[in-house]
C-alpha cells in the first residue's frame, strides 16, 4: 500500500476519533457542557491524540528499520559468489540493488534484477503488514481514550501536557542539530585519521589530495597537510577584515554620531542590503568583475596579479562583511550611555575627540566581539572563495597570488563523483571538523564578550 | 577671551596656553581640522560602501539585461511528409522521434539557395539553434495535420548569432578570432535586412531547464527546485521554530539545561553554512538514505540552518508582548496554554512571520550546503516532485558562472537579477508586514 | 511686579487654608503661570558673568522654557529650584549649549558670557564648553584611569606643555576637588571603580582641570548619600572663590546651604529670583511660597 495513503488514512482516523470523542463528551453530560471538566473539543483532541500518535510513532520506527532488515534478507538470498566478497564491494552490490529498486538504473546483472524484485516484493508485504498494525493501533488507542471520557476526566490538562511535550521536542531540535553536526563530522574524521595520522594533517605543509588518488594506486598515500589551507584562509579573511573593519566601523560611527536623520534612515537600510545579497552573487562579481580589474590594474603598473588572486576574493568578501561589522558596531556604539558623551562634550571636547577618546574605548569590548563574529563569518564563507580564489594550495602571504581555503577544498573534495571510503572524501569531513571548531571557539568567545559588554551598560 | 577673564589665583598656566592664547588658538585650528577630517572619513566610508553596492548592481544589470531578449530566426519550414513519416507511421511515438533536424536544415538551406558547397551549408545550419528541431516537434505533436504543409516558424538562433545581433561580438576582429565567419555574418545581415531575424522577449529563460546550449538554457528548473526546497523549509522551520520559541520563552524553567539550549541556538546561527551541508550529506543522504540532489534533502538542510533565525526572531516577538496581556488572560482563569494560543500568539504572529520571511530569504540565496548534497548536478528536466533530482536558483548561478561563454555570463547575470528580485519581494513583504502590524505598547 | 488679581483673591486666610486650590485658581501646581508672567525679584547683579535675556526653549512643539531672564554673578553660587519638569535643568543646559546634542531642541533669545553672545554662529561651542564646565546628575567618569579622566580635558585643550606640568595640573585639580588624598596611590585604576561620591568629585576635578569660569551642576548630589553630599557641598563653597557656579537642586536645604542667590522655576517660567535668605524666609510670590513651604513639589 502506498505510504502517503497510509498516512492520510491514519490522519483521517484521528479526525474521526476527534469527532466521536467530542460527541461522547456531549453525550456523557447530556449536553450540559458546564458539568464537564474541560471543553468538549479537548475530549475530542485527547481521543484523536491517542488514536494518531502511537500509530505515527510506530510508523516512523517501522520505516526507519525496514530498509536495513530488508537489505539483510535480500543479501542472504544473493548467490554465494556475490555474498562472500569484501564489505566495500558488497556495499557496491547493495547500492546497485537500491538503484534497480528505485528504477534509476536498470542493471543488466540478472542476480541484481532478481534481488531487486525480491526487495520490492518484501517491501509490498512489509507495507501491508504495517498498514494493518497501524490501523489496529488507531482503533485500540482511539477506543481506549473514547471509553475513558467522563465528566470529571481532565482532558484539557492531558492535551496541554502532550502539547508541551511537543514544544519541548521542537526546542530540542537545535540541540540535536549540534549533536548531529558534531557526530557526523567527527565520525567521518575519525575514519580519516585512521588512514592519515593526525599530526600529518595538522602540521603538514603540503596539500595535494589529487596526487593521493594516483598515489593510492601504487600503494602510497597523498599529502594531506592542512597548513597551506589554513594560511590561505587566514590570508583571504585578513584581507576581508582589512576592507570590512575600517569601512564598517567608520560607516557605523558616521551614521550613529554625525549623519543627519534623513541620511540615517536611507543609509542604514541601504548598507543592510549588502548583507542580504546572496554570497553566490558576490562570488560572481569577484570572479567576473573584480578579479579581471585587479589583474589589468596590476599589469598596468607592472605587477603580476594572478587571475584568481587572494586579493580579489578577500576584497569582495570584505564588502560582504561591511554591513555585518557596521550593524553590530552600531548596536554597540548606541549602547554607550549618552551621559558618557555629555561628560566629554561638557569639557569642551569635539565630536571626533569624544568618539576617539570616550565612545570607542567604552565600546571596545563590544566592537572586538563583533569583529570576532565577522572573522568567524569570513572563515566560514564558501561561495566567494570557491568562485574567486584558486585551488592551488600554496604556502604564501602574497595577496596577489592564488591561494586556496578550507571551504574551497571541502567543496572541491565533495562535489562530483565520490567514493565514500577514500581519504580524499573523508578529508573533507576532517576539514569540516576543523572549520566547525575554529568558528565555534570564535563564536563562543565573541558572544560571551558581547553579552558581558551589554550587561555592563544595562 | 583675554587673559583678564581667565581665572586668577588658581593653577598657573602659561599665558599662551590659556584659552585664547597664541598656542591655544593654533591648537584650536588643528582640532577643528581634525574634526572635519574625521567627519569626512566617516562620510567617505559610507559613500565607498554604498558605491560598492551601486557598482555590484550596475555591473550585474549591465551584463544581464540583454539576456531577457533572445534572437529568433524566421524559417519557412516545409513539413515534408517524406521526411517526417517516411514509412507512413503516424503514431505518437514515431512522430516524436522523427527527423526534425533535417526539416530545420532544409529550411535554412532553402533560404539561401545559392549556397551549395558542403562546408558552407554546414556553416549555414550552425546559425540555427539545436532547439529549433524541438520547436518543430512541438508544433507537429500538437497538430499532426501540419504534416505536408508549409509554414513559417520563428526558431531560436544560436548564441553566437544572438551576441552578434546584440552587438557583443566585435566585427572588426580578424575572422579567425571570431566565433562567426565573414560568410555567416553576411548571411545574418541579409536575414536582418529582410526582417527574418528579430529579438524577442526570452520566455525560454523562465520556462526551460538547464542546457549545454546557452540559447536554450533556462532557469525554469532551478526556480521550481528552489520553490520546492523553500516549501519544505517553510513548512518545517516555521512551526518548529515557533514551537521552540514558545517553549523557551513561556514554559522553560531557567536552569542550566535551557541555558545550554540558548547558547546552542546562538552558536548555530553563526555556524558556517557549509557545515550544515556536511551534516546533510552525512545524516540525510548517507545515514537515512534519502535521495541525493532532491529538494527534500535541500529543504531539510536549509530548515536546520534557518531554524535558529526563526527561533531568535520568534522569541523577540514573544517578549514584545507585554506581560499585562498574559496576566489578564490568566486572571480570567485561562490555562497557560490557552493564554498563549488565544492571546500571546496572535499578537506575536506578525513579528514571527517577519522573522520567518527574512530567514527564508537568506535560505533562498544559500548555495554552499546545497553543493554538498548534490544539488549541483547538471539537470535538464524541470523537477516535478520533492524527490526528483533538482537544482536551485543560486546553484544554477554558480554552475553557469563557471562556464566561460559570453552567453552564459549574460544568463548568469539575468539569473542573479531574478534571484535578487525574489529576495527584494520577500524582504518587501516582511517590511510591509512589520509596518502594518507594528504595535507600540 | 506682582499679579494683583492673584493676590487680592485671598482675603480670608482661613479660607485659603481650607480651600487652597480655590484660593489661588490661577497658580496651581499643575498649571503654568499665566501668559506674560514677569519674574518677581531682581534678576540683575552688579558684575554679571553670564546673562540670559528672553530665553525660550522648545522641544519640538513643547515650549519648555518661557521668556526667562537671569544674570549669573561672578564668584557666586546661584541655585535653581523648582518642582520636577519645571525646566531648571533645561535652562542649565542652555548655558553651555549642551542642548545642541538633542536634535529636536531649539533655543531662542540671548545668553551672553562676559558680554559675548554664546549662541552667536561664529562662536565655537567647543571653546564655550571649556569656559562653562558642567557636572551631571549621575557621576559619569570615562572608562579610563583616574589620572586620564582628569587629564583628558587639559590634553584636548593643549593646556600643558609637558608631562610634569600635566601631572601637576591633575594633582592640583584632584586636591581642589578634595579627592587627592583618597586616590593618590591609585591614579592608574579605572575611575569607574570609585564610590559614587568619589566619582562625582572626580567629575568635578575633571571639570575644573580645564580652568572654566562657570561651573554648571545638574543635581550633583541626587545620586549620593548624605556624607558624600556634605563633602560636595563643602567643595562647592570653596570653589566659589574662583568660579561662578550654577547649581540645580531638588533639595531646598541644599540650596539654602550653598547658594547666595536662588531662582525658582515653575513649568517653564522663572517665577522669582532673589537672595537665598530672602527667598527662603520671605518669598514674595505665592507659588514660591507654596513650593518652599512644601505645599507642592
Amino acid at each position: 500500500m502506498n505510504l502517503s495513503v497510509v498516512l492520510t488514512a491514519v490522519l483521517g482516523l484521528a479526525a474521526l476519533a476527534y469527532h466521536f470523542g467530542r460527541r461522547r463528551a456531549f453525550a456523557v453530560v447530556s449536553g450540559r457542557v458546564r458539568d464537564l471538566h474541560s471543553l468538549p473539543s479537548y475530549y475530542g483532541m485527547h481521543t484523536a491524540l491517542w488514536c494518531g500518535v502511537p500509530a505515527l510513532i510506530v510508523m516512523s520506527l517501522w520505516l526507519a528499520f525496514e530498509p536495513s532488515i530488508m537489505t539483510n534478507l535480500v543479501v542472504e538470498r544473493l548467490p554465494e559468489a556475490m555474498r562472500h566478497v569484501p564489505e566495500s564491494q558488497l556495499n557496491l552490490v547493495i547500492n546497485d540493488i537500491r538503484n534497480a529498486v528505485n528504477g534509476t538504473m536498470t542493471g543488466n546483472d540478472p542476480a541484481i534484477r532478481e534481488a531487486a524484485d525480491y526487495y520490492l516484493q518484501l517491501r509490498t508485504v512489509s507495507h501491508a503488514a504495517m498498514a494493518v498494525v497501524l490501523f489496529a493501533l488507531c482503533a485500540a488507542g482511539g477506543s481506549w481514550a473514547w471509553k475513558r471520557i467522563a465528566p470529571d476526566f481532565r482532558a484539557r490538562n492531558r492535551v496541554e501536557k502532550s502539547m508541551s511535550v511537543l514544544l519541548i521536542l521542537c526546542s530540542m531540535v537545535a540541540v540535536f542539530t549540534t549533536i548531529g553536526i558534531v557526530l557526523s563530522v567527527l565520525f567521518e574524521s575519525l575514519r580519516f585519521f585512521q588512514q592519515i595520522p593526525l599530526t600529518d594533517f595538522l602540521f603538514g605543509l603540503e596539500w595535494s589530495p589529487q596526487t593521493a588518488m594516483r598515489a593510492d594506486q601504487v600503494g602510497a598515500s597523498g599529502a594531506f597537510g592542512m597548513i597551506p589551507l589554513l594560511t590561505g584562509t587566514l590570508l583571504v579573511s585578513g584581507i576581508a577584515m582589512l576592507v570590512a573593519v575600517p569601512l564598517g566601523l567608520m560607516s557605523a560611527l558616521y551614521l550613529s554620531e554625525y549623519a543627519p536623520s534623513r541620511v540615517r534612515t536611507f543609509g542604514k537600510p541601504l548598507l543592510e542590503v549588502l548583507a542580504g545579497i546572496p554570497t553566490v552573487v558576490y562570488g560572481f562579481f569577484a570572479a567576473i568583475t573584480v578579479a579581471p580589474f585587479l589583474r589589468d590594474l596590476g599589469a598596468s603598473v607592472g605587477l603580476q596579479v594572478a587571475s584568481e588572486s587572494a586579493l580579489a576574493a578577500g576584497a569582495v568578501m570584505g564588502i560582504m562583511i561591511i554591513p555585518f561589522v557596521s550593524s553590530l558596531s552600531d548596536d554597540v556604539i548606541n549602547a554607550v550611555p549618552q551621559a558618557m558623551r555629555d561628560g566629554s562634550y561638557a569639557l569642551g571636547a569635539t565630536k571626533s575627540e569624544t568618539i576617539k577618546n570616550v565612545v570607542l574605548p567604552a565600546a571596545l569590548p563590544g566592537i572586538v566581539g563583533s569583529v570576532l563574529l565577522a572573522i568567524s563569518r569570513a572563515i566560514g564563507e564558501t561561495m566567494i572563495v570557491v568562485m574567486a580564489a584558486g585551488l592551488s594550495a600554496k604556502l604564501t602571504a602574497n595577496p596577489l597570488e592564488a591561494v586556496t581555503t578550507v571551504t574551497v577544498q571541502i567543496v572541491t573534495l565533495l562535489v562530483g563523483d565520490q567514493e565514500f571510503d577514500s581519504p580524499k572524501t573523508l578529508a573533507a569531513f576532517a576539514l569540516g571538523l576543523v572549520l566547525f571548531l575554529i568558528t565555534l571557539v570564535l563564536n563562543i568567545i565573541a558572544l560571551h564578550v558581547v553579552r558581558k559588554y551589554r550587561e555592563q551598560y544595562e | 577671551m583675554n587673559n583678564a577673564t581667565s581665572p586668577k589665583g588658581i593653577y598657573a598656566i602659561a599665558p599662551e596656553r590659556r584659552l585664547g592664547g597664541a598656542a591655544h588658538t593654533a591648537l584650536v585650528q588643528r582640532r577643528k581640522a581634525a574634526e572635519k577630517r574625521f567627519r569626512y572619513y566617516g562620510l567617505g566610508a559610507l559613500v565607498v560602501s554604498l558605491m560598492f553596492l551601486v557598482l555590484l548592481f550596475a555591473s550585474i544589470i549591465a551584463k544581464g539585461w540583454t539576456a531577457f531578449e533572445q534572437t529568433y530566426l524566421r524559417l519557412d519550414v516545409d513539413f515534408a511528409t517524406d521526411v517526417l513519416v517516411p514509412d507512413g507511421d503516424r503514431s505518437e511515438q514515431a512522430l516524436s522521434s522523427a527527423n526534425y533536424p533535417a526539416l530545420v536544415k532544409n529550411a535554412i538551406w532553402a533560404a539561401f539557395p545559392d549556397v551549395t558547397s558542403r562546408g558552407e551549408k554546414r556553416q549555414l545550419q550552425d546559425l540555427v539553434s539545436s532547439g529549433a528541431s524541438f520547436e518543430l516537434r512541438n508544433i507537429v505533436m500538437n497538430d499532426p495535420s501540419v504534416i505536408g504543409t508549409q509554414r513559417s516558424v520563428w526558431v531560436p538562433a544560436t548564441a553566437f548569432v544572438d551576441s552578434l545581433i546584440k552587438g557583443q561580438m566585435d566585427r572588426s576582429l580578424p575572422e579567425s578570432e571570431r566565433k562567426l565567419s565573414d560568410l555567416q555574418i553576411s548571411w545574418v545581415d541579409h536575414l536582418l535586412s529582410n526582417g527574418h531575424i528579430e529579438k524577442r522577449f526570452n520566455t525560454m529563460l523562465f520556462t526551460d531547464g538547464d542546457s549545454r546550449d546557452p540559447e536554450l538554457a533556462g532557469i525554469g528548473g532551478a526556480i521550481m527546485g528552489s520553490l520546492y526546497t523553500m516549501l519544505v523549509t517553510l513548512l518545517l522551520s516555521f512551526p518548529i521554530g515557533v514551537a521552540a520559541a514558545i517553549y523557551l520563552e513561556e514554559f522553560a524553567p531557567r536552569n542550566r539545561w535551557t541555558d545550554l539550549i540558548e547558547v546552542n541556538i546562538n552558536n548555530l546561527a553563526a555556524v558556517p553554512s557549509i557545515v550544515y551541508g556536511l551534516l546533510g550529506l552525512a545524516v540525510f543522504i548517507n545515514f537515512l538514505g534519502l535521495p541525493r540532489s532532491s529538494p527534500l534533502v535541500g529543504g531539510l538542510v536549509l530548515t536546520l540552518m534557518t531554524l535558529p533565525v526563526v527561533i531568535i526572531a520568534s522569541r523577540a516577538a514573544l517578549t514584545s508582548v507585554p506581560p499585562s496581556i498574559r496576566e489578564a488572560a490568566l486572571g480570567m482563569g485561562a490555562s497557560k496554554m490557552q493564554t498563549i494560543t488565544h492571546h500571546v500568539l496572535p499578537l506575536a504572529m506578525p513579528g514571527m512571520l517577519t522573522g520567518a520571511i527574512i530567514g527564508m530569504a537568506r535560505a533562498l540565496g544559500e548555495t554552499a550546503p546545497l553543493l554538498m548534497i548534490g544539488m549541483v548536478a547538471f539537470i535538464v528536466d524541470v523537477p516535478k516532485s520533492l524527490t526528483d533530482p533538482a537544482t536551485a536558483l543560486p546553484v544554477q548561478i554558480y554552475l553557469w558562472a563557471s562556464s566561460p561563454e559570453r552567453a552564459f555570463v549574460e544568463r548568469t547575470s539575468a539569473a542573479i537579477l531574478v534571484l535578487l528580485a525574489f529576495m527584494v519581494l520577500m524582504n518587501a513583504l516582511a517590511v510591509v508586514l512589520r509596518k502594518r502590524f507594528e504595535r507600540r505598547w | 511686579m506682582n499679579q494683583p488679581n492673584t493676590l487680592t483673591r485671598i482675603e480670608d486666610p482661613a479660607m485659603a487654608e481650607i480651600q487652597p486650590q480655590q484660593a489661588q485658581p490661577t497658580f496651581s501646581a499643575t498649571e503654568p503661570a499665566p501668559e506674560g508672567h514677569r519674574t518677581v525679584g531682581k534678576i540683575t547683579v552688579d558684575n554679571p558673568k553670564m546673562s540670559a535675556r528672553d530665553v525660550n526653549v522648545y522641544y519640538g512643539e513643547k515650549h519648555a522654557i518661557k521668556h526667562v531672564e537671569l544674570d549669573i554673578g561672578t564668584n557666586e553660587v546661584i541655585a535653581l529650584i523648582g518642582p520636577s519638569g519645571c525646566g531648571k535643568s533645561t535652562f542649565l543646559r542652555t548655558l553651555n549649549r549642551m542642548n545642541d546634542t538633542i536634535d529636536i531642541c531649539r533655543v531662542t533669545g540671548n545668553i551672553s558670557l562676559d558680554g559675548q553672545d554664546i549662541y552667536d554662529r561664529r562662536l565655537d561651542v567647543v571653546q564655550l564648553r571649556a569656559r562653562v564646565g558642567m557636572v551631571f546628575q549621575k557621576p559619569n567618569p570615562f572608562p579610563k584611569s583616574i589620572f586620564d579622566n582628569v587629564a583628558y580635558g587639559p590634553k584636548i585643550h593643549g593646556m600643558t606643555s609637558s608631562r610634569a606640568e600635566l601631572e601637576d595640573l591633575v594633582r592640583w585639580s584632584l586636591e581642589k576637588a578634595g579627592l587627592w588624598h583618597e586616590v593618590k596611590d591609585r591614579l592608574e585604576q579605572p575611575g569607574t571603580g570609585l564610590s559614587g561620591g568619589q566619582q562625582q568629585r572626580l567629575c568635578i576635578a575633571r571639570a575644573i582641570a580645564v580652568s572654566p569660569e562657570v561651573i554648571l551642576m545638574d543635581e550633583p548630589c541626587s545620586a549620593l548619600d548624605p556624607i558624600a553630599t556634605a563633602k560636595i557641598e563643602e567643595l562647592i563653597d570653596e570653589l566659589r572663590e574662583n568660579y561662578s557656579i550654577v547649581i540645580v537642586t531638588h533639595s531646598m536645604q541644599q540650596a539654602a546651604r550653598v547658594s547666595q542667590r536662588t531662582a525658582y522655576f515653575h513649568l517653564g517660567d522663572l517665577i522669582e529670583v532673589g537672595e537665598t535668605e530672602q527667598i527662603f524666609t520671605n518669598p514674595e510670590h505665592k507659588l514660591t511660597e507654596g513650593y518652599i513651604t512644601g505645599r507642592f513639589g
